[in-house]
């Protein structure tokens, strides 16, 4: 049995999506710069996808959508793109000790340009709570920048009250939403955030195709010299297939929320009650505030890159926090941010779900897996069966 | 994904000599569980002849650092200390068929937990090896340069990401690759004359 669990990697391209992809792939490939009639179908395209993306993270004017190539991309231009706008003085940044690597990694950058980057610390649960940000927050404050969703464990920050608080102090806000969307119900109206990325490949669009959403009136300036494509906002010829693609997977994505947040929850509760239930295992996410279909398990004892090749070995696809799956020598910065214990990080296994997952493949996946552990840890030299 | 072996997924698929030796006189134990992997390697050696009759092991890590220490086994049953002694951590690599680059520590482990297993049946304390094993120069993973030294002179390196990934030292917060470097100057200058 193939089953695949690493949905926050990367997922399945709907069929629904392929299908809004494929004219663009084949006979209307103009470009949607050009002038002439054979463009009108891309640039209808185009408008049309941004309508349904615009429509999904419950944005007020179509024109605060930008298509960009990917999550990491919306990230930097929203960063880099308002700092280098910003005429006020203020010179902090604020940012949490769990970002993703798109995010986290700028805090050099950052630096470089003259900015104090302040790391939110996270709770034992990988939590930002609002306290941490009260702490550090002040009119130097630039920019809030705090994931939606975490990666890792699935665990959703206090993202209302981030904005509102950051709002007071007069700084602006960007959220990293990627693990986010499709999975909770995003709304910039409801929660006034100046800037959200998103990505495709997260939700069933394929990959190399990405959206930032930017609030009018959000100072800003484009770093990608080049054409005047996004209104002179992201240079470079449209990606017009990729970007109808998202436009329907968000339309769907938004269709599935209701599934997602009863049917997929269930079969994540069921897969992630039967692995506790595993000898010496523990749950990195936290237990309540978290999307509906991620898990983070640590089996203590044994190290993360054995127990994912025995898992592929009977099919099954999920992700550790271990440094040996990675050419880093490190584990999950986001494991030990919440104060794991090295050796627990080493050993952590993330398993998330889709709309596509099944509950015999779950069910399939609970039988194997003590086995599984069993059998790597009659290697280790920590284990002694009593 | 790594690209490993047939022989490195056989190795961690079927591992060989898996377990505790009740009888070993000639333990070895390296590594640590927060450094991601750690080797236990159990020899029974006959007093007599030093031939080492039987050898098995146990490993908390990844699939290459299993193969690394099942072949390490099959390779010196039935060799005495001073010939098993020569394996080096090329010798593993080779008999595994090969691993990723940034894998080769395992293998640097595997011909540590034999000295160590090798020091501990001739009652060689680990406090005095300590004395034997030099300074230390990574904190984060814990590596000496008398370590640094041998994989450098033994693999011909001539860089830090090498030796980082021969050695793990560096690979963390990075704050010894000057002097990693030093170490990999003073070698090379030594073996090559320049």
């Amino acid at each position: 049995m193939f089953v695949y669990l690493d949905n926050n990697a990367t997922t399945k391209v709907a069929d629904e999506v392929l299908e809004e992809m494929l004219p663009y792939l084949k006979e209307e490939y103009g470009n949607a710069s050009s002038m002439y009639e054979f463009a009108r179908k891309p640039i209808k395209a185009l408008e049309r996808a941004r309508a349904k993306v615009a429509g999904f993270l419950g944005a007020a004017y179509e024109d605060e959508v930008i298509f960009t190539s990917c999550g990491s991309e919306s990230d930097s231009t929203a960063i880099l793109g308002f700092l280098g706008a910003l005429r006020e003085k203020r010179d902090e940044v604020v940012i949490s000790d769990v970002e993703h690597p798109a995010v986290f990694n700028l805090r050099k950058p950052l630096e470089k340009l003259g900015f104090k980057v302040r790391v939110l610390p996270v709770n034992k649960n990988g939590l930002v709570e609002i306290g941490a940000l009260r702490e550090v927050i002040s009119e130097k404050t630039a920019l809030v920048s705090v994931m939606y969703a975490n990666n890792e464990t699935g665990n959703l920050m206090p993202i209302a009250e981030i904005t509102s608080l950051a709002h007071e102090f007069g700084a602006h806000v960007h959220t990293d939403a990627v693990q986010a969307a499709g999975k909770i119900k995003l709304d910039v109206t409801r929660i006034p955030v100046d800037m959200l990325s998103i990505s495709g490949h997260k939700l069933h669009a394929p990959k190399g195709v990405g959206a930032l959403y930017l609030r009018r009136g959000t100072p800003f300036v484009s770093f990608l010299a080049g054409g005047h494509q996004e209104r002179g906002r992201r240079a470079g010829t449209e990606n017009i297939a990729s970007i109808a693609g998202f436009g329907k997977a968000c339309e769907l994505a938004d269709k599935f929320l209701p599934y997602e947040n009863s049917e997929i929850k269930r079969l994540r509760d069921k897969l992630e009650k039967a692995l506790l239930e595993i000898p010496y295992s523990y749950l990195n996410s936290d237990p309540d505030s978290r999307t509906p279909n991620t898990t983070n398990v640590s089996f203590e004892f044994i190290e993360g890159e054995a127990i994912l090749l025995s898992m592929s070995d009977k099919g099954i696809c999920a992700s550790t926090g271990s440094a040996c799956s990675s050419e880093s020598l490190e584990p999950s910065h986001v494991l030990l941010a919440q104060g794991l214990d090295r050796k627990l990080a080493h050993s952590a296994v993330r398993f998330s779900l889709s709309r596509y997952t099944t509950e015999k493949e779950i069910d399939y996946v609970i039988g194997e897996m003590p086995g599984i552990i069993a059998r790597i840890r009659s290697m280790s030299p920590f284990w002694h069966e009593n | 994904m790594w690209d490993y072996s047939d022989k490195v997924m056989d190795y961690f698929r079927n591992p060989r000599n898996m377990g505790e030796l009740p009888d070993a006189n000639g333990v070895g134990k390296v590594g640590s569980m927060a450094c991601g992997d750690v080797m236990y390697l159990y020899l029974k050696i006959d007093p007599k002849t030093e031939v080492i009759e039987k050898a098995t092991f146990k490993t908390f890590g990844c699939a290459s650092a299993i193969a690394s220490a099942s072949i390490l086994t099959e390779m010196v049953i039935g060799k005495t200390i001073e010939e098993a002694l020569k394996v080096t951590n090329k010798d593993i690599v080779e008999a595994l068929g090969g691993l990723p680059q940034a894998k080769f520590h395992c293998s640097v482990m595997g011909s540590e937990a034999l000295e160590a297993a090798v020091n501990d049946y001739r009652g060689i304390k680990p406090e005095e090896k300590e004395e034997l094993e030099g300074k230390l120069v990574c904190r984060c993973f814990a590596v000496t340069d008398k370590l640094i030294e041998k994989v450098v002179r033994e693999n011909h390196l001539t860089t830090v990401d090498e030796v980082t990934a021969y050695t793990k030292a560096g690979g963390a917060c990075g704050s010894c690759k000057n002097e990693i470097q030093e170490i990999i100057d003073r070698v090379n200058k030594g073996c090559c004359g320049a």
